[in-house]
């Protein structure tokens, strides 16, 4: 057998894992990969960030379900990498990012840009390993794909010197991997199984809580049938949304901070709630002693630190999503919950999201609403954080898992632009939307040239309220209006997409909405779209900070 | 209510270890007492024995966060009834020539030994279970404790385990 260089394995480890892109920037410690990724192993995308190559590769990996990769030279490249990374970890998204490293007899030299990345990182992936050995590397690769991807997911890093991507060695793949401190395959006690059905077919009203790990495990359609079979009506979080069809009469739409207030009244008025996948973020429990008050949990996890994390358990069943609501579908009863549903149609009836379209300006809420119209729904939707990626979860009908792509944990401004990409690169030859705030957007707004490059039909809609809205938003409620530094004067977003090469529209008409939006959607390749929008909208309802969520102020219909 | 719990915890024996489960405590915020690590009858194999002070849910979420490590092989928390705990400590306590009778007749009771001797200063290594060294210590405090060093606690289950 011929024995192969460090750098040489890495991309022969790659084709093993079928990775079919890497995105990633250059630099002098990992030159030996480029060199090699200049012959085409497959296909890399040149971002113009390496938080953008995070991002994309989060964003890759959350459309489609399979690994994402990224890869950065050593020092500020590596660190650059870091608020993608735990983007990834907060939302438990599958990536594996390679960085460059100082050859290993310099390691702790302070050389030339060098970072302790796997120290800085430790708290941000789910594992991650320097390779000062050749011999390690294949395995190392191996084991770190193995791990981003089973179990609860989440990002692992690799540390590869430079004078370890230039040893040679031969070749071998592992076929299997020997981790005896990682063991992702939790087998369910059976017991427990019984006993959770019990109780949720003699619940009076209970509430099926849907989130992230629904999506993540394929569970959406054992969840319908369940959900359907039992008729308990679902409210899914921000990272579940897809994870049941909003449309639907059990759907109660998000819960928490900016949730329905139906999805509220029902958590705080039923006596069940089943938890799939959900982590119980502080976002959806508002004050922990005010959340679900009558209800008994029963909490489905992967990961068995959830359990008990933030509230208490009564049933906790620990396993995949997919799997456990498989079992518990033959088990569940048909019950008809006459009264509860109709408590339920009527809270839905009386308290709509709602928000008033009146006076000459565009409303934020109408263009998420018209969006929703134009893709019937059916778009993929990525955002940046603020209050357009509350409106977009609020005013966009979601239906299918892996549809809605937004940074909900660590809430990251600046994720939006780059996972749009990475989504787009994924699901090549569908719609993907990018609800942007021109705050936001700024943060990776660099990135509009690898959108150029590459031509990736990405639709780019700002949500121009010329504020840092979300936090604007916070000072008009909490501080007396004092607008501290969220007035933002900006560029001409028009000339700088232009400036891209990139079609760019701008909509300041009301009456004009529907028709350039369509324009833009219709357009065969990326667009910006900068829509100036009612500057002083607030997202409603709203749980104010501290507060229990059924003391949720403002979103009425007829609200003021 | 919190108390203190032992946790004995096998972890692979690979470097940057001790750095993630110390960086696991303090970003989520537990209390470490004390901290023991050494290597185990197999050298691939390190024991942490770590004393916490936690409620009986915060302890579970301890022992969960910790399980996900994957470099933490297995965590047992140990039963304070059934173990042998020790923990080992050097003190350095002045001693003029006239006093060394009366230390070194503290150091017999305790069953500690001297292990170093100048003109005015005397080291004592004594090994037991915490409250014993804590007693010797108060006791030692009359003459003027210079310098104590401890390893902390290290603890095994008493029988046949497992
Ligand atoms: C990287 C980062 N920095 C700061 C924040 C705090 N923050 C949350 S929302 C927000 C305003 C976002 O403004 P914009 O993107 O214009 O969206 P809008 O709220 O106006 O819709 C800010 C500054 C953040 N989430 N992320």
């Amino acid at each position: 057998m011929s024995k192969l260089t460090g750098a040489e394995i890495f991309i022969e480890s790659l084709k093993r894992e079928q990775v079919e892109v890497i995105f990633g920037y250059p630099g002098g410690k990992n030159i030996p990969i480029y060199n090699l990724l200049y012959d085409n192993p497959f296909k890399h995308i040149l971002v113009r960030h390496e938080q953008a190559a995070a991002h994309a590769a989060d964003g890759y990996a959350r459309s489609t379900g399979k690994v994402g990769v990224c890869l950065a030279t050593s020092g500020p490249g590596a660190t650059n990498l870091v608020t993608g990374l735990a983007t990834a970890y907060m939302d438990s998204v599958p990536v594996v990012a390679f960085t460059g490293q100082v050859d290993t007899k310099s390691i702790g030299t302070d050389a030339f840009q060098e970072a302790d990345i796997r120290g800085i990182t430790m708290p941000v992936t789910k594992h991650n390993f320097l390779v000062t050995d050749i011999k390690d590397l294949a395995r190392t690769i191996k084991e770190a794909f193995y791990i981003a991807r089973t179990g609860r997911p989440g990002p692992v890093l690799v540390d590869m010197p430079i004078d370890v991507l230039g040893a040679r060695m031969e070749f071998e793949y592992p076929e299997t991997v020997d981790l005896p401190g990682y063991d992702p395959d939790l087998t369910l006690n059976g017991d427990r199984l019984e006993r959770a059905a019990e109780v949720i077919n003699s619940a009076k009203r209970p509430v099926i809580f849907a989130g992230g790990g629904v999506v993540t495990s394929g569970a959406a359609e054992v969840l319908r049938e369940l959900a359907r079979k039992a008729r308990i009506p679902v409210t899914t979080s921000l990272m579940g949304l897809g994870a049941y069809p909003i449309e639907d009469e059990l759907s109660l739409g998000m819960p928490g901070m900016h949730g329905t207030r139906y999805a509220n009244y029902a958590l705080c008025e039923a006596d069940l709630l089943i938890g799939v996948g959900v982590r119980f973020d502080d976002r959806v429990t508002g004050r922990l002693d005010a959340f679900a008050p009558k209800a008994k949990v029963v909490h489905i996890d992967i990961d068995p630190a959830e359990i008990n994390k933030n509230v208490e358990t009564f049933i906790s069943l620990v396993g995949d999503a997919k799997e456990v609501l498989s079992k518990l579908l033959p088990v569940v009863e048909e019950i008809e919950r006459k009264e509860w549903l109709a408590q339920i149609a009527e809270w839905k009836r009386k308290y709509p999201l709602a928000y008033k379209d009146e006076g000459p300006e565009i409303k934020p809420q109408a263009v998420v609403q018209e969006l929703n119209r134009l893709t019937e729904g059916k778009a993929i939707v990525v955002t940046e954080v603020g209050q357009h990626q509350m409106w977009a979860a609020q005013y966009y009908n979601y239906s299918y898992p892996r549809n809605f792509i937004t940074s909900g944990g660590l809430g990251t401004m600046g994720f939006g632009l780059p996972a749009a990409l990475g989504a787009q690169v994924g699901r090549e030859g569908e719609l993907v939307i990018d609800i942007s705030g021109d705050g936001s957007f700024q943060m990776n707004v660099q990135e509009l040239a690898t959108i150029s490059e590459y031509n990736l039909p990405v639709k780019i809609v700002i949500i121009n309220n010329g504020t840092l809205g979300m936090v604007r938003q916070w000072q008009e409620l909490l501080h007396e209006k004092r607008y501290s530094s969220t007035i933002l004067q900006n560029p001409d977003f028009l000339k700088l997409a232009e400036a891209y090469g990139i079609k760019a529209i701008r909509i300041d008409d009301k009456n004009q909405l529907s028709e350039k939006l369509n324009e833009a959607l219709e357009y065969a390749g990326p667009v910006l779209v900068d829509v100036s929008v009612a500057w002083e909208e607030n997202v409603w309802p709203m749980v104010p900070p501290g507060a229990g969520n059924h003391e949720m102020i403002g979103g009425e219909q007829d609200d003021k | 209510m919190t108390s203190k719990r032992i946790l004995s915890v096998t972890v692979a024996n690979k470097p940057g270890v001790l750095s993630r489960i110390t960086g696991l405590f303090s970003r989520r915020n537990y209390n470490i007492n004390s901290l023991n690590v050494g290597e185990t009858e197999n050298p691939e194999y390190s024991r942490m024995t770590i004393v916490v002070d936690a409620d009986d849910r915060t302890l579970e979420q301890i022992k969960s966060q910790l399980d996900k490590l994957v470099e933490v092989i297995q965590i047992t928390e140990l039963d304070r009834t059934n173990i042998v705990d020790r923990d080992l400590a050097l003190i350095r306590v002045n001693s003029s020539r006239n006093q060394r009778s009366e230390i070194i007749q503290i150091v017999d009771t305790f069953r500690a030994r001297i292990v170093d001797l100048s003109t005015d200063t005397i080291m004592i290594e004594a090994t037991g279970t915490p409250s014993k060294i804590e007693a010797l210590i108060e006791i030692l405090k009359d003459f003027g404790i210079i310098d104590i060093v401890r390893t902390g606690l290290v603890a095994l289950n008493r029988g046949v385990v497992e």
